[in-house]
């Protein structure tokens, strides 16, 4: 069967085309794409490591949908790209250093490590938020950065929301404070990050809840006084 | 000049940096890859603790290591890692590691092979994702400098003292010196040698190892290699133990089951690939624990085996097959870490051999290692660093590395090593796999020549110089055909069976000839080969 790849090199015209390839079948695309370098073209590049969907470095889209290549299997005709919103290095490996400047930026760490017994239960409300995998996918996926380049964007949110809610946290007005501006009330609530996600993990319902958290230490929806019906439907809680 | 450059962004490497830091020396981290990439991400069963005095001690973990370890291990290494297990989950603990709890609130613990007690925390079947996560989160924290797509080629070694190492920019393909007062190597296992036939990443080609030896430096123990029981047979991708644990049988095709499944990995390995010879397929079992128990207990296995075999474990038989896992084998240090034969230059994590594992590790003393011994590199480094002056390395180095690189773009390229590579991986599982013979091992070791004198026609298909994988990963390759003729030589000269070194003509473990550590170096660009009695 055949697939075809956007390629992209900085020190060649032209820089982006698309190419075709053929391709085993039966395989996850990231065999197929090592098939191809192997044997058709060593030029092409991506990102790749653990091949079982832990390890973040192979995500692509495909036919406009993120996807872990190491966990995809290719259908006839499928149309492969790399993650939007991100520099592309080469080909369809991209450049997530802006992405991740994102988690630098909102301080998604413990500020003041304490004590604190921890439940099954205080362990639940985490688990699913500390599965993430950093693979950007969510990223690719919001559209707020069409608009907003600078947005926290899902995966810092998320990892926000993970550490206000650990109970070793001493300190959580911290991470609230540094996710008001281009952080939770720029999100729109509109759940693409929560469908692409690969681990299962729901930053749109995250993101609700810092909201609701942020009320708590006293701040408000920006857009809320712009609006001059009383309810914000986006608030989300 | 920096003070410590650490090369791996693994466990092993962003604990060392943070301790480094924290004692207040100026830290430089950089990787082949994105930090979260390294392959403690896929480590899913535990981190060896005990926790528990009523139920467990330190002294019977050490024990277990040591037993596990064939006599061919450093006892006082050993006793050094298990008291500090303990202080290692603490830490872990205070940086924010969710790991899985009891009822109690207290840190859940399970029991792993070889181990008599439940001794392994746990973050349910993501314990390496979420501990390298979290010492992520907390360099950008301690705002350390890390420079991804920094691929170590070499050492800067002048007079047996490290002054840095050479690196390729792989976003631009600059080779460039980088200058550090003291060198920390975590670069991870040379298992990819198997490749097709090993759980490891994309990139556990022994860099760091390899690195080493060319600068010369010792290397030691290469011959062992854990071979996993169980991974996926067209994949190769780990069914974790916890699979057999739970209760899941292993079958032949006559639908025998053949071997008590709770047995050490290596004797299991070996008589998994018994049957295989003998023209035998081998399952694994689990439908009778029912569907409602594997999505509770396995839900990654069932995914995997969904997706990478294409059947579903809770009605169908799993196809597998052992594979490479380990390396217990690596860059040889003494018991601060430092390495043996470079002053200033500290190896810590899969890529060293500090003796803890001997002839076989158990299953979560690695993890156990990397952040316990990550914490000890960052110490030994920053107190060789404080207060030294080194005087900056000429740059004999780096035009040899320019040369080397510039060579390999004029390689004619009539030969393909990703087909080389495939070979290689098929040979070393077949021939200095799990039963080891010394025929099998002399063919091996001249095909394997072989192919090294064809290196000048193995060059690169893709000329550019930008983010150009295909140079990489042919650096990679000739990294593990330089270690890949260590293992067989070190493999050779064992003529005994100890641990996951198995030889069918010598069956014995022969202590008194034999309870000697395997040592390596380059003398005058030639390999030799010696054996130094282990301090257990
Ligand atoms: C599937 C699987 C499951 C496992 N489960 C467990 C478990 O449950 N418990 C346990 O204790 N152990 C387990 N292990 C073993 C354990 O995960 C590893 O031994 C450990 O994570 C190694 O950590 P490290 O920091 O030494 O190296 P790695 O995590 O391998 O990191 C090496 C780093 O070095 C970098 N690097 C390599 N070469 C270069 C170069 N040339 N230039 C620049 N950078 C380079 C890499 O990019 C990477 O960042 C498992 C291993 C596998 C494969
Ligand atoms: S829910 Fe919010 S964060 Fe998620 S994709 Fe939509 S706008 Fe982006
Ligand atoms: S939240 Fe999900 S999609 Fe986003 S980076 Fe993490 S694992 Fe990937
Ligand atoms: S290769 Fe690691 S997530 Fe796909």
């Amino acid at each position: 069967m055949n697939i075809s790849i956007q390629k992209f090199v900085r020190d060649k015209e032209p820089q982006r085309y698309i190419r075709e390839y053929e391709i085993p079948d039966n395989s996850t695309l990231l065999s197929a794409l090592q098939h191809i370098k192997a044997i058709d073209d060593p030029t092409l590049t991506f990102g790749a490591g653990c091949r079982s969907g832990i390890c973040g470095a192979c995500s692509v889209r495909v036919n406009g949908r993120e996807e872990l290549a190491c966990s995809y299997m290719p259908k006839h005709g499928d149309h492969i790209e790399p993650l939007k919103y991100h520099g592309i290095k080469r080909d369809l490996m991209v450049d997530k250093s802006r992405a991740k400047q994102t988690l630098k930026t909102s301080t998604a760490w413990l500020h003041q490590s304490q004590k604190a017994t921890i439940t099954t239960k205080d362990e639940k409300l985490t688990e699913l938020q500390s599965d993430c995998i950093l693979c950007s996918s969510c990223y690719s996926a919001c559209p707020v950065f069409a608009v907003n380049p600078d947005f926290l964007g899902p995966f810092a949110l998320t990892r926000i929301y993970r550490y206000t809610a650990d109970p070793r946290e001493g300190d959580i007005k911290s991470s609230i404070d540094a996710i008001q501006s281009d952080g939770v009330w720029d999100c729109t609530l509109c759940g693409e990050c929560t469908a692409v996600c690969p681990q299962g993990i729901d930053p749109k319902m995250d993101i609700t809840m810092l909201r609701g958290t942020s009320s708590q230490y006293g701040y408000m929806d920006p857009n809320f006084g712009n609006m001059n019906f009383g309810f914000d439907p986006n608030a989300g809680f | 000049m920096v003070d410590i450059l650490i090369v791996g962004s693994g466990a092993a490497a962003l604990t060392a940096a943070l301790t480094a830091k924290a004692r207040g020396a100026s830290v430089l981290v950089l990787g082949k890859q994105e930090p979260t990439n390294s392959q403690t991400s896929m480590a899913q069963g535990g981190i060896n603790s005990v926790l528990n005095l009523e139920r467990d001690s330190v002294a019977k973990h050490i024990e277990d290591t040591i037993k596990s370890s064939r006599n061919l291990s450093d006892k006082a290494m050993i006793e050094r890692m298990c008291h500090d297990a303990p202080k290692v989950i603490e830490w872990l603990e205070s940086i924010g590691v969710p790991f899985s709890r009891c009822e109690s609130g207290a840190i859940a613990q399970r029991q792993l092979g070889g181990a008599r007690e439940k001794r392994a925390c746990y973050s349910q079947d993501y314990t390496g994702l979420k501990i390298l996560h979290t010492l992520y989160d907390n360099i950008l924290k301690e705002d350390i400098e890390y420079l991804e797509d920094h691929y170590l080629l070499n050492l800067v070694v002048d007079d047996g003292v490290a002054k840095g190492a050479i690196v390729i920019d792989i976003s631009t393909g600059e080779t460039k010196q980088i200058d550090a007062k003291a060198t920390i190597i975590a670069t991870g296992g040379y298992g990819s040698i198997y490749h097709g036939y090993t759980t490891n990443a994309f990139g556990s080609t022994g860099d760091g190892v390899a690195a080493v030896l060319r600068a010369g430096g010792e290397i030691s123990d290469m011959e062992f290699v854990q071979f996993h029981p169980t991974a996926l047979k067209s994949s190769s991708i780990l069914i974790s133990e916890s699979a057999r644990g739970e209760g899941g049988y292993l079958l032949n095709t006559k639908g025998e089951r053949f071997v008590d499944e709770l047995l050490p990995r290596d004797v299991v390995a070996r008589a998994i690939y018994e049957q295989i010879s003998s023209g035998e397929e081998v399952f694994l079992d689990i439908r009778h624990l029912g569907r409602e128990k594997l999505m509770e207990l396995l839900p990654q296995e069932v995914h995997l085996c969904k997706l990478h075999e294409d059947i579903d474990p809770i009605t169908q038989l799993i196809p597998i097959k052992p594979v490479a896992h380990y390396s217990m084998g690596g860059i040889d240090v003494d018991r601060s870490l430092e390495v043996r034969g470079i002053q200033g230059c500290f190896a810590v994590g899969e890529c060293s051999n500090a003796k803890v594992h001997g002839a076989n590790r158990l299953g979560g003393n690695s993890l156990l290692e990397i952040v316990s011994f990550g914490r000890l590199a960052g110490e030994s480094a920053y107190h060789y660093a404080k207060n030294r002056d080194i005087p900056k390395a000429s740059d004999t180095q780096l035009e040899k590395d320019k040369i080397h690189i510039a060579e390999i773009f004029n390689r004619s390229n009539r030969v393909n090593f990703y087909e080389k590579r495939e070979g290689i991986g098929k040979l070393f599982y077949e021939s200095v796999g799990i039963v080891r013979t010394e025929t099998a091992l002399k063919d091996a070791l001249s095909q394997l020549r072989n192919i090294i004198e064809e290196l000048p026609y193995i060059g690169v298909g893709d000329k550019s110089r930008l983010y150009n994988r295909n140079l990489i990963e042919l650096l990679e390759f000739e990294n593990t055909l330089e270690l890949g003729e260590v293992i067989v030589l070190s493999a050779i000269g064992r003529r005994e069976s100890r641990g996951a070194h198995y030889r069918d003509d010598f069956k014995e473990q022969r202590d008194e000839e034999f309870a000697l550590h395997t040592l390596c170096k380059r003398v005058d660009g030639e390999i030799t080969i010696g054996f130094e009695r282990s301090y257990i």
